[in-house]
This record gives structure tokens, C-alpha cells and sequence, in this order.
């Protein structure tokens, strides 16, 4: 008779989902779930491929009563279509959410970005939790983020006993990480905003990882940032990690937004071309201080592991 | 990073190298702070600022002891002259300090992080953009910042109208006392002659997106500058403080600055 408790994770095929179940999967018993595959993670975890919106994801929650959530299947702004993103991101979440009420989850986190806060060139450093999330200022391919945390936000103050926590991270990158930032800095040629490199935050997967074991494992509710107490300019980062900047013209605005339209870089996608001009640097000061957590790899090895991934190719 | 490198190795003498280095700032792995301040940038950027200061304007500096070593400080200056160069050179007079060098922060306007290359370039020697909550955070962690209340009704005033002091605003005073920062009053004498204006072309300063378009030469001239840092004013925070009290303190602070400036004036021989 298995009395660990059960724990659903979702968006399984992720790098950061995967270092996630490994790190939990001892004291929990893991079921493992994504829209894109059925991922093979080991005989003690229970793996499927699911539609969020099919009937049968409900089965699951009847066969398995899960005691928590952990939610980090989300398609990024760089895949999928935006019908399919809102589909997955939002109404997904949603039925997530409400299955999770209905059989009696109490503990949930919830995986969200700093996107939500917007590129801006206004935007004051070190934002916390309590500033203004930017949706109006963000394009239809980034609203579903805002949306999705919305989403969450209300189950937070309106199902108590659910126990949401809402993590905003920084940028996510390591090994197997597959988004935009990632992606460019594994790149030997990365483009860059001629005139402009906005200061940026890593933070290493092994580290989002605990973070978010960590974050699982205490009764915190709420939003948190998610983020080093590090910085550095996206020029930089991409020298550090051995990588080419690549000037693209900045001014007037309306021509890079042109030019990377037409040709339709899926590395370097223009609605995320204002994160590449401004910087938003969120303040994860307050997830430290409540949650007792400090990440362990600094930025240079970070960009080390880039340095040597392009050596090793 | 590379050509930062390059640069520092090649231009910065072992003397910048060193000062910049006392001057203790909250940075990452990196060297860089959330604000974009790069310290290697910093460097260069005292280099060339140096025979500025020195050479060009000349900068005759007094009081700069009366700023305190460390802790949240508030350097209130008058604004003038189109350009920021106010801002520059007290910036350079207090981290060239000989015994506690301190490298203010300057609030810079809203626009200049939208221009290429420049809004970079002043992030990374230590200008922030003007924010409140920038203000705040800096204070927060016990740097110095430089203010202009006037903000561009004083750099961008034209040349009849140099040395009166414009309207204040009240912004400095609430974070000085929300954050117990002490408040230094700047007078900066010279800085009107270094770009006389004659008139603003507003048309095109709109369709430019910029504060103002001066009439003016289109040099920056080598007029002698003069700053006096007054004494250290303090102000306990109080909630029930009205607005008028509130207004009361900012006039103490402008009256100060007023009597810098007239002392400045009456001490300068001559204005090139």
C-alpha cells in the first residue's frame, strides 16, 4: 500500500520539470503529466500524455486524489500558435485549478514568468511583487502569461484552502532548458538591439529546481519573485558564455520590429524585442528571506556551461 | 566587455583604478549593480571625465568634507546649462574625494534610457533613471543620489533667467525623510555659461520626444564652475506632516541652495 502522498506535475517533458520530480520524487509518489509527450521518468512515476481539457484528465484526479499540484506545463512564448498557447495557458490552467478544488488538492504551486511585468523603458530596478503587472503594454503573444497569473491569483484569494503559491522567475537557463534566452545563449551568433543591453537575471535550472522544492514543501502562500541577487548586461551574458552579439538596428523603433517580423526568428522573436531593449529586474529578496533560500551557482558557471557546450559541439 | 577591457587596461591610470575600488558598492559576480552601474565602466568614465573637471571647467569645489562618508544622502543641487554636466561634476568631485571617495547616483530623465548607446553608457557609469521607487531602493541601500528638483524647468531655462531657482518639487523631501537620508544643498555656479540659450524649439522637441530643443551654440563652452556643498540638513519623518509643512522644509532646502549660489557668484573673479 503506497502512503506517500501523490503529487501531479505537470508539463513533465521540461528540463526543469524533470529535475523537479527528481528531487521530490522520494518522498512523493509522482504522477507525471505533459501535453506534448508521454515522458519515461522511471517505474515509480506514473507518466502521461494529457489534454488539460479532455475528459480524461479528470480520471486522474479520481483515480490518484492527489494532495498537491505543482503546475509547470506551460508552452513558451516561442512555441505554438497564440490560440493554442491561450487554449493550454489559461482555459488549461483554469480546469487545472478547478479539478484541483473539486478533489480536494491543498497545496499547489504555480510556475509564472517575469515577463508579466513588461519591458519598459520607465521600469524602476529591483521590482517587487505588489508592482503593476504590465498587460496592456505587453503584445497578444505575451498576454497569456498575465492572464494565466490572473487566473491563478483569483483561486489564491478565492479557494484559501488550495494553498497557492505563484512563483515569477527570472530567466531560466541550463542544461536542457529550451527557451528564447537559453536557446541564444547556446547559439555562437545571438542578436542584440544596436544600442541597447538591458540588464538581465539567471537563474540556473538546478537552483529553479529546489526553488521550487523548496517552495513545495513550506505552507508559504502567495507571489513571489523568483531571483539571484546577481546582475549582468545581456551583452555580456552572451560574451561570458562565448557567444557573438550581433547588432541589429534599433532606431526607429518601427524598423527592428519590421525586420525581425519578416524574418520570423523563432530565437528571437519580435514581440519579445522590448526584453532585449529594457531591463526588468525583479527583486526576489522576499521568496529568500520567507522560503530560506539562497541559489548555489554563481553566473559564471552558468556561462561556463554555455562555454563549454559550444566547445564540446 | 571585451572593448571594456581593452579600454580600462588602456586608459585607466592605477590611481582611478584604486579609487574607484575604495569606493565599496553593492555589485554581483559580475561587477555590475541592478541599475546597470558597471564598476570597470566606472572607471573609464572618471578617466575621461577627469581633464574635464580638471582642464575644461575647471571646477573649483568646496564642502565636499560636509558629505558624509557613508549612509543614505540626498545631494539637492540647482540645475542649469542644458546638458547634465551639473550632475557630472559632482559626481566626479565626490568620487575623486581624497580621503572617503563616495560615487553618487544621478536621476537621470525618462527619455534618456530610450536613446541608444547613451542611455547604456549612463546606467553603466552610475546614472539611474529617475524614478521614485529607483530613489527609494538606492536610499534603501545607503547610497548617495543626486537630485535636481527642478528638474527640466532648470536645465532647460534659457540664459536671462540663469541662476533663479524654479520651482521645487516635493518628491526628495518625502524619500529623505522616509529613509532618514541626510540632505546635502549643492550650489553649482557656472554651469549656466557653459551652454547659454537663447529659446526652445518646441515643435521640434516634441516630435523628438526630448524635454526641449535649445536655441544655443552648439558648443559647450569652458566657463569656470563653482560647486559649494552646504551644511548637512536633517529631517525626522513625521505622519501627520501636512502639505504645507512639507513645503515649508523644501523652501528651507531651496533658500540654502539660493545663499551657495549667491555665495559662489560673489566669490567667482571671473566667468572663463
Amino acid at each position: 500500500m503506497e502512503n506517500r502522498p501523490t503529487l501531479l506535475v505537470t508539463g513533465a517533458g521540461g528540463a526543469l520539470a524533470q529535475q523537479v520530480i527528481q528531487r521530490l520524487r522520494t518522498d512523493y509518489r509522482i504522477v507525471a503529466v505533459d501535453f506534448r509527450e508521454e515522458v519515461w521518468l522511471g517505474p515509480d512515476v506514473a507518466s502521461y500524455r494529457v489534454d488539460f481539457q479532455k475528459r480524461g484528465f479528470e480520471d486522474l484526479f479520481r483515480r490518484y486524489r492527489f494532495d498537491g499540484v505543482v503546475h509547470l506545463g506551460r508552452i513558451m512564448s516561442s512555441q505554438g500558435t497564440r490560440m493554442s498557447r491561450y487554449n493550454a495557458n489559461v482555459l488549461g490552467t483554469d480546469r487545472l485549478l478547478s479539478l484541483s478544488d473539486r478533489y480536494g488538492v491543498r497545496r499547489v504551486i504555480v510556475l509564472s514568468t517575469y515577463h508579466v511585468y513588461g519591458a519598459n523603458a520607465f521600469n524602476p530596478a529591483l521590482i517587487d511583487e505588489s508592482y503593476p503587472l504590465k498587460s496592456a503594454g505587453l503584445s497578444m503573444d505575451l498576454v497569456d502569461s498575465v492572464e494565466l497569473e490572473n487566473l491563478a491569483t483569483i483561486y489564491l484569494w478565492r479557494n484559501p484552502e488550495l494553498n497557492i503559491t505563484i512563483l515569477r522567475p527570472c530567466n531560466i537557463v541550463g542544461p536542457g532548458v529550451r527557451n528564447t534566452i537559453s536557446n541564444l545563449l547556446a547559439s555562437r551568433n545571438a542578436p542584440v538591439m544596436a544600442g541597447f543591453s538591458p540588464m538581465m537575471q539567471f537563474i540556473h535550472s538546478e537552483d529553479m529546481a529546489r526553488a521550487i522544492e523548496t517552495a513545495y514543501r513550506q505552507p508559504h502562500t502567495g507571489i513571489f519573485n523568483v531571483a539571484p541577487q546577481d546582475w549582468v548586461d545581456y551583452r555580456d551574458a552572451l560574451e561570458a558564455s562565448g557567444c557573438r552579439p550581433i547588432p541589429v538596428p534599433s532606431v526607429p523603433p518601427v524598423l527592428p520590429r519590421t525586420l525581425l517580423r519578416a524574418l520570423n526568428m523563432r530565437r528571437f522573436p519580435p514581440y519579445l524585442m522590448d526584453f532585449f531593449k529594457y531591463p526588468v529586474i525583479i527583486d526576489g529578496r522576499q521568496f529568500a528571506q520567507r522560503f530560506q533560500f539562497e541559489p548555489e551557482r554563481r553566473l559564471e558557471t552558468i556561462f561556463r556551461y554555455y562555454r563549454e557546450l559550444r566547445y564540446q559541439s | 566587455m571585451k572593448l571594456r577591457q581593452y579600454l580600462k587596461k588602456r586608459i585607466v591610470p592605477e590611481a582611478i583604478d584604486r579609487q574607484v575600488d575604495r569606493m565599496r558598492k553593492v555589485t554581483g559576480s559580475l561587477g555590475h549593480d541592478p541599475w546597470g552601474f558597471q564598476e570597470d565602466a566606472a572607471k573609464i568614465g572618471m578617466t575621461l571625465v577627469r581633464p574635464v573637471h580638471d582642464y575644461w571647467f575647471r571646477v573649483d569645489s568646496r564642502g565636499e568634507d560636509r558629505v558624509p562618508d557613508e549612509g543614505p544622502v540626498l545631494l539637492v543641487a540647482n540645475h542649469s546649462g542644458q546638458l547634465p554636466l551639473d550632475g557630472l561634476m559632482i559626481g566626479y568631485t565626490l568620487a575623486n574625494r581624497a580621503p572617503n571617495p563616495r560615487l553618487p547616483r544621478a536621476m537621470i530623465e525618462r527619455f534618456f534610457p530610450t536613446v541608444p548607446w547613451l542611455g547604456n553608457l549612463l546606467n553603466q557609469v552610475g546614472a539611474v533613471l529617475g524614478d521614485p521607487a529607483n530613489c527609494a531602493r538606492m536610499l534603501e541601500n545607503g547610497e548617495a543620489v543626486i537630485i535636481f528638483p527642478e528638474g527640466i524647468r532648470g536645465s532647460g531655462k534659457p540664459y536671462r533667467e540663469r541662476y533663479q531657482l524654479k520651482r521645487f518639487g516635493s518628491g526628495f523631501m518625502r524619500l529623505a525623510m522616509e529613509h532618514n537620508a541626510t540632505v546635502v544643498p549643492v550650489g553649482v555656479v557656472g554651469c549656466e555659461e557653459t551652454m547659454p540659450a537663447f529659446g526652445n524649439i518646441r515643435p521640434l522637441a516634441r516630435w523628438l520626444g526630448v524635454p526641449y530643443v535649445p536655441v544655443a551654440a552648439p558648443v559647450v563652452l569652458p566657463s569656470r564652475v563653482l560647486l559649494r556643498f552646504g551644511e548637512p540638513m536633517h529631517f525626522q519623518p513625521d505622519p501627520e506632516m501636512t502639505e504645507e509643512t512639507m513645503a515649508r522644509h523644501v523652501d528651507r532646502v531651496r533658500n540654502a541652495i539660493s545663499d551657495l549660489i549667491d555665495q559662489g557668484l560673489s566669490e567667482r573673479e571671473r566667468v572663463f
